[in-house]
């Protein structure tokens, strides 16, 4: 690869920025559109020079939307915190299920065994509206609507099976010798798992544990039909800022900044875990 | 009493039995070699004895106790894997002294531990080392080390030699021995090399369909075959095997080898009239310008130095190709022609070639 002509060094330049600028307009436009006014967004021709306001975060911070037609509450910082509750919350729990049943899974043949891991993924098949009438009927006799534990319950619909699919992967590429020679060295199953597996699987369980939380922040129509606005997630208290005296464009903007920020530091600590292979030259290959 | 006894084990998996009813006992301090083809059951042999599979019928005794159904960290077994199977997340240093974390030695005792057998197998020098930034040769002494440093009553060694290069490899058949000795532990050694089995081994064990087909010291194993099978296992070159009629005459039963007819050792004479394959080592037969009255005539075909014996192709006179072996390199190199062959009767090896056993002459 050092021998690449000036030519190509261009060319390759050129098209890398290409790619990023087609991906990342979108997100520095939204950027840009959270210091803006309503009236600056609006413009025709739009213009990407505009004399910048913290209008929008202040509004969101402090819960106070002002529009033409006067103020309205809204519980953006609420939902925020909501969203880092659920999210955070579903992931620890469907960690503490997943990551042992995808143990299970990859070390045990036993009766029904795919069949059980088949029907979890399942679950990621199915368009979550096919299951959200009965489930809210359920919820409603049991008294889990518009509670943390019934909310966390079902995020485990997304989470738990992707926690378990690729953790299992993880699992089943450590040589079981590797967990035989801890045992032999006279260490009990339960310390093999804890000291062994688990941290060999460490990159696969950052990695599901990450996409899980993404795909739990991102979630929209579970929150929306079980929670109320007390309990929702940012995802659902967007919708407050389509307003009856119209659409607040620069708190919108304002409100994806902030709620894309907590995934983006999560995903950007998380990489180095995601990279590191761990496994090289454990057993002669 | 043995430190470690195997009464009638067996093991089946999908495809077949793999063991079938094997039964061996280690005395303290007794290096037994096993010794077989690959996919004969070597390894799973030491697996049901780590405790790492179960065996379906049979028992295990470790010192007297039975360990059948107990689990592998309750054992107190060392095991080398082939594959090294080092924790690749812990130090070279973490991974020998998991032996002894696990039976909660204080820390400095640990560490005198680890660095003594370092020292011996010499890896004193990257202990600090995570295994992937280790050589071939210093994982094996690491994964070595790791089974030895707890002093267990028996230690299982998979093939430790597979993975390594040719020269240390050798450096290591060596040093092992003494190793092993000065372990004081009972040593079951899998190997697929029949000289590493003769090195190492007090005894050997040879695995072959499903069972020991053979359990005796090596000079025994290579003088006393039981089976053709095993006479054709070890020696190089391999042995050569001639399928001869014994014929009874006045006094003595005698073979027909080459156009000549031999005379067998006493104790043979049950055998006249039988189908019987004779086994002659390389090393037995002389070759010679001049006839000799128990000689035959053979054609040198092909001659092969090699430093300490050169290696002589025979063709006898109805079309058998035989090899021989002649110590040294002789001054004037054997020129390919017309020769004659001889052998002393006493070193043959006699087989039935129906069932590939080795007949014993009887007791007169």
């Amino acid at each position: 690869m050092e021998h690449t002509s000036v030519a190509e060094r261009i060319v390759r330049g050129v098209l890398i920025a290409l790619v990023v600028i087609f991906f990342l307009f979108p997100i520095l436009w939204i950027f840009l559109m959270s210091f803006q006014t309503n009236e600056e967004i609006l413009r025709i021709p739009p213009s990407p020079f505009f004399t910048p306001t913290l209008a929008n975060y202040s509004a969101l911070i402090t819960g106070k939307l002002t529009t033409v037609s006067g103020t309205l509450d809204i519980a953006f910082m609420r939902n925020l915190w909501n969203s880092v509750l659920l999210s955070t919350a579903s992931v620890a729990v469907a960690l503490i299920l997943g990551v042992p049943a995808a143990y299970a899974f990859a070390r045990y043949k036993f009766r029904l065994g795919e069949d059980i891991a088949f029907t979890l993924l399942s679950f990621r098949f199915a368009p979550p509206l096919l299951v959200l009438l009965p489930l809210t009927l359920y919820f409603q006799r049991l008294g889990l609507t518009d509670t943390y534990v019934g909310l966390i319950w079902v995020y485990q619909l997304i989470a738990l099976p992707l926690i378990l699919w690729i953790v299992r992967g993880y699992f089943e590429d450590i040589s079981p010798d590797i967990e035989y020679a801890y045992r032999v060295a006279g260490h009990s199953w339960w310390r093999t798992f804890i000291r062994i597996a688990i941290p060999l699987a460490g990159p696969g369980i950052a990695a599901a544990g990450l996409l899980a939380f993404i795909f739990c922040w991102n979630n929209f129509v579970f929150a929306l039909i079980l929670a109320s606005a007390a309990k929702q997630p940012v995802t659902v208290g967007a919708l407050a800022f389509v307003t009856a005296s119209g659409i607040q464009y620069g708190q919108i903007a304002a409100a994806i900044v902030l709620s894309v920020a907590p995934t983006l530091a999560l995903a950007l600590y998380a990489q180095r875990y995601l990279v590191e292979g761990l496994s090289l030259g454990a057993v002669k290959g | 009493m043995s430190k470690l006894e195997l009464q009638a084990v067996s093991k089946a998996f999908k495809a077949g039995k793999v063991l079938d009813r094997i039964s061996l006992a280690l005395e303290e301090g007794e290096i037994v070699a096993v010794f077989g083809h690959s996919g004969s059951g070597k390894t799973l042999l030491l697996r049901l004895i780590a405790g790492v599979e179960q065996p379906d019928e049979g028992r295990i005794l470790l010192g007297g106790r039975d360990v059948t159904d107990d689990a592998p960290e309750t054992r107190g077994v060392g095991m080398a894997f082939q594959n090294f199977a080092l924790f690749p997340h812990m130090s070279a240093f973490d991974n020998v002294a998991s032996a002894l974390t696990a039976r909660n030695a204080p820390g400095d005792v640990i560490r005198a531990k680890v660095e003594k057998v370092a020292a011996l197998l010499k890896i004193g020098h990257v202990l600090g080392h995570a295994p992937r930034e280790l050589s071939n040769g210093q994982k094996q002494r690491t994964a070595l080390a790791r089974a030895l440093v707890a002093e267990p009553q028996i230690l299982l060694l998979d093939d430790p030699l597979r993975n390594v290069d040719a020269k240390l490899r050798y450096e290591m058949r060596l040093e092992l021995p003494s190793l092993l000795k000065a372990s004081g532990s009972a040593v079951l050694y899998v190997t697929q090399d029949y000289k590493e089995a003769m090195a190492l081994g007090d005894r050997i064990a040879v695995l072959s369909d499903r069972e020991f087909t053979q359990i005796a010291k090596p000079a025994e194993i290579y003088g006393k075959p039981a089976t053709i099978s095993v006479a054709s296992l070890f020696g190089d070159p391999t042995i050569n095997l001639i399928p001869v009629a014994p014929l009874a005459s006045p006094g003595e039963t005698k073979i027909g080898v080459g156009g000549a007819s031999v005379s067998l050792p006493p104790g043979f004479a049950r055998l006249a009239g039988k189908s019987c394959v004779l086994g002659l080592r390389a090393e037995h037969i002389a070759v010679e310008d001049k006839a000799s009255p128990d000689s035959f005539p053979v054609e040198v075909v092909a001659v092969t130095p090699l430093n300490e014996k050169t290696l002589l192709l025979l063709r006898t006179g109805d079309g058998r190709e035989i090899l021989a072996s002649e110590a040294g390199t002789s001054e004037a190199p054997r020129r390919h022609g017309p020769a004659f062959a001889r052998f002393d009767p006493r070193t043959v090896l006699l087989f039935d070639s129906d069932s590939g056993r080795r007949i014993a002459p009887q007791a007169a």
